[in-house]
C-alpha cells in the first residue's frame, strides 16, 4: 500500500501539550516538513523562546537552545556566527518577539543575519494566561485589558511582517494563517520559501503566522478559526511583503 | 593556537585582555561601547576579522550577552566585556548561562556607581560579581587581576576554567588596571586538557543524541537536583581552584587584605610600614569566587588582626569575616568610588599605623 501521509522525521513521535485548536502544532508540522524536504534536519539548530513554544525541543528532533524571553534573535545570531554552516531558526510568540524582544528582532533583521524567524501571532500571551500582547487587536478583551485594548493608551497592534519588510537587512517577509486548508497550504509554501533563503544563503527571512488561541480567547476551536478570518486577517493582511530574490 | 611572541610588550590592561582572548582561541566577541572598557571591543573589531573571527557591536548589553550565550551553546570560545551599568543589564543572560551550564567569559572593568556614577575606578561590583548577580541563586567564577600581566594571564585562565567547569567566568578589574600600561609577557596558551564539548548544539547526524541547552526544569525534583549538582561543582572549585598571593605574611602582626588595584596601592603602603619597622603583610585573593577561605583560615590561626581595604564601603569584607578564625579581628578602611577617592599609599600607611597592634 502506498503511504500518503506520515509524521515528518523532524518531529518526535510524542503528544504535544498544546490546547485543542491551537495552531502551534500546525506551524511545528509545517516547519518540520520543510526541514525534511530540504534534508537539513541534521544540520539545523532551533532556538526556543519563552512562552507556549518553549517546549520546541520536546517536539522537534533537532538540537535546540532555549533562549531568555525575547532574546532568541540574539542567541540565534551568536549560534549562526559561531557555526555559519548550520541552519538556525527561532520560533517566537508575539509577546516574546514584539514586546520584550523588539530590540533583538529589529537589530538581528537589520544586520541581515542569515537566520529564519518563525513568529506566531495569536494576539495574546498564551502561556501566562491570556494577557494583552503587542498584537492584541483594538478593543480586544484580555485578562489585562478587561475593558478592551484602548489604543489611546495602549497603542496600536504592531504589524511585524510589514515593519520588518521596511528594513534593508530583511530579504524575505511574509504573513500566513493556519485557519483553513487553503491558508495552511499557502503557509507551507511560504515557510519553505523562508528556509530556502537560508539554505541558499540569501539573507534574513521572516514568517508571521496568524494563529488561534481558543483557550485564552474563550472560544471553541471552530469559532477561533472564524475569528482569524473575521478579525485578524482584516487587520493583519496575509501576503508576501518582501521577496528580494524572488524565490 | 597562534604563535605568541615571548618578547615583552607594553600595553594597556584592556588590550592585554583582548590579546589574551585571541591567544586563548576566542573567535567570537560581542560587545557594546562603555567607558572604561571600550579598548577591548576596539582592539577586537580590528583583529578578529583578520583571524576569521566574528566581532559584533551589539544593539545592547542584553543583545551582546545573549549572542555570547548562543555562540557558547554552539561550542566555541566567546567573550563579552562591559562596565558596571552594562554588567547589570547582562545579569539576565548570565543567569540563563549559569542555568544552562554554559561557559563564556565576561569582563567587567568596574567604574563607580550606582546608576551612571562615574568613570573612575571602583570595586563596588564585588557583590554583583561574586553573589550571582542575576536571579535564581547561582555563582560564577570570578578572577581579580592586579596588574596588566594578570589581565593577560587571568583572561587566558578564565577561558580554561570556564570550559572545565561549564560556568560563566568573569574577569573583574577596574579602570585603573584597564587603562594603565605596563610591560607584559604574552604567554602562549597553555596546553590544558579540556573536556570535549559533547553537550554543544551542532546539528544532529543520524543516531546522535539530541543536544538541548536549556535552563527550564519543571519535572518533580529536577530543579533541586540541578542545584545540588551545582553546589557540588562550587565545592570542587573551592578545593581545586583557589588562587591568592601572600606578601610578607610569615611574621606579620597585621595582615592587609585587598584585591585588584587596591592591593597594588597597599603593597606600597606595606613597604613604607616595613621600613618603619612594622611587621605588616598582604593577603590578596586572586579568585574572588571561589574565595580562598583556607588561606584566611590558616593565616588567622597565627595573626589575629586583619585590615580589609576596598574601593567601596565594604563588600569583600563579608567574605573575609566568614573566612578568618573566630578569635581574629578584621578592621575596614574603604572609600566610596568616585573622582578623587582612590586612596594614596601614604593614606593607607596612616591606616596601618592606626590599626597596628599596640602590644608589639
Amino acid at each position: 500500500m502506498k503511504q500518503v501521509f506520515a509524521r515528518p522525521e523532524s518531529l518526535k513521535d510524542v503528544a504535544t501539550h498544546f490546547c485543542p485548536g491551537c495552531n502551534h502544532g500546525s506551524v511545528h508540522r509545517l516547519v518540520a516538513e520543510t526541514l525534511d524536504e530540504f534534508g537539513i534536519r541534521s544540520e539545523t539548530i532551533g532556538i526556543a523562546s519563552v512562552g507556549c513554544s518553549v517546549f520546541l525541543y520536546g517536539y522537534f528532533d533537532v538540537d535546540v537552545i532555549e533562549s531568555p524571553h525575547g532574546r532568541a534573535p540574539a542567541v540565534a545570531t551568536g549560534a549562526k556566527r559561531a557555526r555559519p554552516d548550520r541552519i538556525v531558526f527561532t520560533y517566537q510568540g508575539d509577546g516574546d518577539l514584539a514586546a520584550i524582544g523588539m530590540s533583538e528582532i529589529i537589530h538581528a533583521a537589520n544586520r541581515g543575519e542569515d537566520i529564519t524567524v518563525i513568529f506566531v501571532n495569536n494576539t495574546t500571551y498564551g502561556m501566562t494566561g491570556g494577557q494583552m500582547a503587542p498584537t492584541t487587536l483594538p478593543g480586544q478583551k484580555t485578562s489585562t485589558s478587561p475593558y478592551g485594548r484602548d489604543i489611546s493608551k495602549d497603542g496600536s497592534p504592531f504589524k511585524m511582517a510589514e515593519l520588518l519588510a521596511n528594513l534593508d537587512g530583511v530579504a524575505f517577509s511574509a504573513r500566513v494563517a493556519l485557519n483553513n486548508p487553503k491558508n495552511v497550504l499557502n503557509a507551507k509554501k511560504l515557510i519553505k520559501t523562508a528556509f530556502r533563503y537560508q539554505v541558499e544563503k540569501k539573507g534574513f527571512s521572516f514568517i508571521e503566522a496568524l494563529a488561534s488561541c481558543p483557550t485564552n480567547w474563550g472560544m471553541n476551536p471552530l469559532d477561533a478559526n472564524q475569528r482569524v478570518t473575521d478579525e485578524m486577517i482584516p487587520y493583519f493582511p496575509l501576503g508576501v511583503y518582501k521577496n528580494t530574490a524572488n524565490l | 593556537m597562534q604563535t605568541a611572541s615571548l618578547e615583552k610588550i607594553f600595553v594597556k590592561g584592556n588590550e592585554a585582555v583582548a590579546m589574551a582572548a585571541l591567544e586563548a582561541g576566542c573567535r567570537c566577541y560581542f560587545g557594546y561601547p562603555i567607558t572604561p572598557q571600550s579598548d577591548i571591543p576596539e582592539y577586537l573589531s580590528r583583529e578578529l576579522p583578520r583571524l576569521g573571527g566574528e566581532f559584533i557591536q551589539a544593539e545592547s548589553e542584553i543583545g551582546a550577552i545573549n549572542m555570547l550565550l548562543g555562540a557558547s551553546a554552539a561550542g566555541v570560545r566567546a567573550m563579552t566585556s562591559s562596565s558596571g551599568p552594562g554588567i547589570s543589564l547582562k545579569q539576565e543572560g548570565i543567569s540563563y548561562m549559569a542555568g544552562s551550564e554554559l561557559p563564556g567569559v565576561i569582563v567587567d572593568i568596574m567604574r563607580s556607581g550606582p546608576g551612571l556614577g562615574g568613570i573612575d575606578a571602583s570595586q563596588a561590583d564585588y557583590w554583583q560579581a561574586t553573589r550571582g548577580g542575576g536571579h535564581g541563586g547561582y555563582r560564577i567564577i570570578v578572577l581579580a587581576p592586579a596588574s596588566v600581566q594578570e589581565m593577560y594571564d587571568l583572561t587566558m585562565l578564565a577561558f580554561d576554567l570556564s570550559d572545565i567547569y561549564r560556568m560563566p567566568t568573569m574577569v573583574l578589574a577596574d579602570s585603573v588596571i584597564g587603562q594603565m600600561k605596563e610591560s607584559v609577557t604574552p604567554n602562549p596558551r597553555p596546553d590544558t586538557v579540556l573536556p570535549a564539548k559533547d553537550w554543544a548544539v551542532r546539528g544532529r547526524e543520524a543516531g546522535e543524541v539530541q543536544n538541548i541547552v536549556k535552563s527550564l526544569y519543571l519535572g518533580d525534583g529536577e530543579m533541586e537536583k540541578f542545584h545540588w549538582k551545582m553546589q557540588a561543582r562550587y565545592q570542587e572549585l573551592a578545593e581545586k581552584e583557589c588562587r591568592w598571593e601572600e606578601v610578607q605574611t610569615a611574621d606579620a602582626e597585621l595582615i592587609i587584605t585587598a584585591f585588584g588595584s587596591t592591593a597594588r596601592i597597599a603593597k606600597t603602603a606595606i613597604s613604607m610600614a616595613r621600613d618603619a619597622g612594622m611587621k605588616v603583610g598582604l593577603l590578596r585573593p586572586i579568585t574572588l569566587f571561589p574565595f580562598p577561605k583556607k588561606a584566611y583560615a590558616a593565616l588567622s590561626g597565627r595573626c589575629k588582626l586583619f585590615l580589609d581595604i576596598e574601593l567601596s564601603t565594604g563588600q569583600m569584607i563579608d567574605d573575609v569575616r566568614l573566612a578568618i578564625a573566630r578569635d581574629a579581628e578584621v578592621s575596614f578602611y574603604g572609600r566610596p568610588p568616585g573622582a578623587g577617592s582612590l586612596p594614596t599609599p601614604e593614606e593607607l600607611f596612616e591606616q596601618i599605623k592606626k590599626n597596628y597592634p599596640a602590644h608589639v
